[in-house]
């Protein structure tokens, strides 16, 4: 049976000054429709090459990443993608931003006042409409981050491909976008792919977990399927133990099984597991806490 | 009390900054001036004494009468044209009556305004070359990698090199009964296309290949037609360069623009230096000092004029722009 979305003994290997780096090999998954699978693993494991050759931004040197039974070879709107650092066009608005996704991807399809009304609809999903006609410069990174995700919507892709999307908001306000990308996916239904390092997040996002060896030559080491209902309560979760066994499986997989032998370059990376277990549990349910006041 | 305190605060924080903005640099001209003068009082050339500020100053107000009697000679000129020409078909409806323009010199300020438009000219038709050509290559390596052995050819050029060509070309391309412009005109201003070229096509070119990563894949993913992309993506982006181009472009082209007059004999600015030069009075070298300090002035303000530009067209009002 075919599935929705297939990564086919993808390998990439770049090529800078006729110096060969291979930087995937051999990954293969398959994604169902409405899956949230979120890739994680330690900087420079080839995660974001994973998302950009689904995006069709880079090219694979060997296999193949097939969507509905077509191979991907160009970058399109049914593959949006949500940008770590937002990418927006500092000189559009943020309703601006919006139009200039929905109307490439909309030509000829809906009228201007449906476009509108879509790029309206859009930015109401995300909690944007009150900054609207707001510069991007004017906005704090939480709400950049927000108009991102809402022009990657907008586009109605198959497959939202969010790269690190949270990586550089602060805890709280990452906090809050992780309950607005739950609540769009369960009204929505898309499929996500997330690149993430946050473990938690990983968790509670995910329907599975796909953890990637370090590169070179990285691949897919595990997969971690999560089979917490929904929706999901980060506040319930943080004692359920069906949660803190899947977090367990990915710390052990990141830190005990492919941790980096050279730690002292990677900043983000705790030395042992343990402690950075309670210290990110602590974290998440101060996060929870202050999280809903936040959101009034 | 509060507000009051704090106005007066505000009124000091601005007392510093009017100083910087407008005692300091006047302090700076009152300088400047007194140097010249004592400099230029103990150079003797074969013309007279080299002009000081007062010698410039009187004969800029001489050059400026001129101007007005000149302008005088051909109102007069036209109103007896008119005259005749009213006469002659009073007496015979059907009369043939020749309208001819006034032939008289040209005044130092027909000289400034012609010096202004040709450069104008020069540089608004490299810029319509230079920008999309700077696009192209900044957008497609292939692009850049063809055009670049011409850039680095050509940049080194002076084109004072080019001006015996760019002349023989115009008179012999250029040929029509009821030329739109002269053809000294048109040699300047070509001279002024070939150097304003680089500078904005390199600028363009780095500019555009510059722009961050993540929205030209902005541009990618959402599959923007090329023109879309170039005017809502590119241009808006690479702004900022294209216009440092620009002014480099027009300020070069200015100074090239009065070693062409003065080489060709096209008239201009430079056209009047030499006129002076070789006319050898006592007045030369003030009236040569007039123009000099004329053209720096008209740079200046040429330079001013882009960066008012670049202020209405850029999308960043943060940015300080000098």
């Amino acid at each position: 049976m075919n599935s929705f979305l297939e990564l086919s003994q993808i390998g990439k290997t770049f090529y800078t000054e006729g110096v060969a780096f291979e930087a995937l090999t051999d990954v293969s998954l398959r994604i169902n429709e409405g899956e949230f699978v979120s890739l994680i693993g330690h900087s420079g494991c080839g995660k974001s090459t994973v998302l950009n050759l689904v995006a069709g931004l880079d090219e694979v040197t060997l296999g193949g990443v097939i969507l509905e039974g077509r191979e991907i070879t160009e970058p399109g709107p049914d593959r949006a993608v949500v940008f770590q650092n937002h990418a927006l066009m500092p000189w559009l608005t943020v309703f601006e931003n919006v139009a200039l996704a929905v109307r490439a991807t909309f030509r000829g399809r809906k009228s201007k006042a449906e476009m509108r009304e879509w790029i309206e609809h859009n930015l109401a999903l995300v909690n944007m409409s009150h900054a609207a006609d707001k510069k991007p410069h004017e906005i704090s990174g939480g709400m950049k981050q927000r108009v991102g995700i809402a022009r990657a919507l907008s586009m109605q892709p198959k497959v939202l491909l969010m790269d690190e999307p949270f990586g550089a908001l602060d805890a709280l306000t990452r906090a809050q976008l992780q309950e607005t990308t739950m609540a769009i996916h369960s009204e929505l239904g898309n499929t996500v792919i997330m690149i993430t390092h946050d473990v938690d997040e990983a968790v509670l996002l995910s329907d599975r977990i796909v953890m990637m060896t370090n590169g070179p030559q990285a691949t897919i080491g595990q997969v971690v399927d999560v089979n917490l209902p929904r929706p999901r309560d980060r506040l319930a979760l943080a004692e359920d133990l069906q949660f803190n066994h899947c977090r367990r499986l990915v710390l052990d997989f990141l830190y005990a099984s492919h941790g980096h032998d050279n730690d002292s370059t990677d900043a983000d990376a705790p030395a042992a597991p343990v402690p950075a277990i309670s210290e990110s549990r602590e974290r998440t349910s101060e996060v929870a806490a202050t999280a809903s006041d936040e959101a009034a | 009390m509060t507000t009051v305190a704090l106005r007066l605060r505000s009124a000091s924080a601005k007392a510093p900054k009017l100083l910087a903005k407008s005692v300091i640099p006047a302090l700076g001209i009152a300088l400047f001036l007194l140097c010249w003068h004592g400099v230029a009082s103990n150079i003797e050339t074969s013309l007279g004494q080299f002009p000081g500020p007062a010698q410039v100053l009187s004969q800029s107000q001489a050059l400026y009468e001129e101007h007005q009697e000149q302008r005088a000679k051909a109102d007069a000129f036209y109103e007896r044209q008119e005259k005749r020409n009213a006469a002659k078909l009073e007496k015979n409806p059907d009369a043939t009556v020749k309208w001819r323009d006034y032939t008289g010199k040209p005044s130092y300020l027909d000289q400034i305004t012609t010096s202004i438009w040709t450069v104008m000219f020069g540089f608004a038709l490299a810029t319509l070359i230079a920008v999309p050509l700077g696009i192209l290559c900044g957008l497609s390596d292939r692009v850049s990698e063809a055009v670049n052995p011409m850039i680095q050819i050509f940049k080194p050029v002076s084109p004072l090199a080019w001006l015996p060509l760019v002349t023989m070309v115009v008179s012999a391309v250029y040929v029509s009964d009821d030329p739109m412009f002269e053809k000294s005109f048109l040699n300047s201003a070509f001279t002024v296309t070939l150097c304003c070229l680089w500078p904005t096509v390199i600028n363009t070119t780095v500019g555009v290949a510059g722009i961050d990563r993540d929205l030209v894949n902005v541009g990618r993913v959402i599959k923007l037609p090329a023109l879309t992309n170039v005017t809502q993506i590119v241009l808006p982006a690479a702004v900022p360069m294209i216009f440092t181009g620009l002014r480099l472009s027009l300020a070069t082209g200015w100074m090239v623009l009065i070693a062409a007059e003065m080489l060709a004999q096209n008239p201009g600015l430079g056209k009047f230096i030499w006129d002076e030069f070789q006319n050898g009075s006592s007045n030369s070298l003030s009236r040569i000092m007039v123009a000099v300090l004329t053209i720096g002035l008209i740079g200046f303000l040429l330079d001013w004029l882009m960066l008012q530009l670049q202020r209405t067209v850029s999308w960043d009002k943060q940015a300080v722009l000098r």
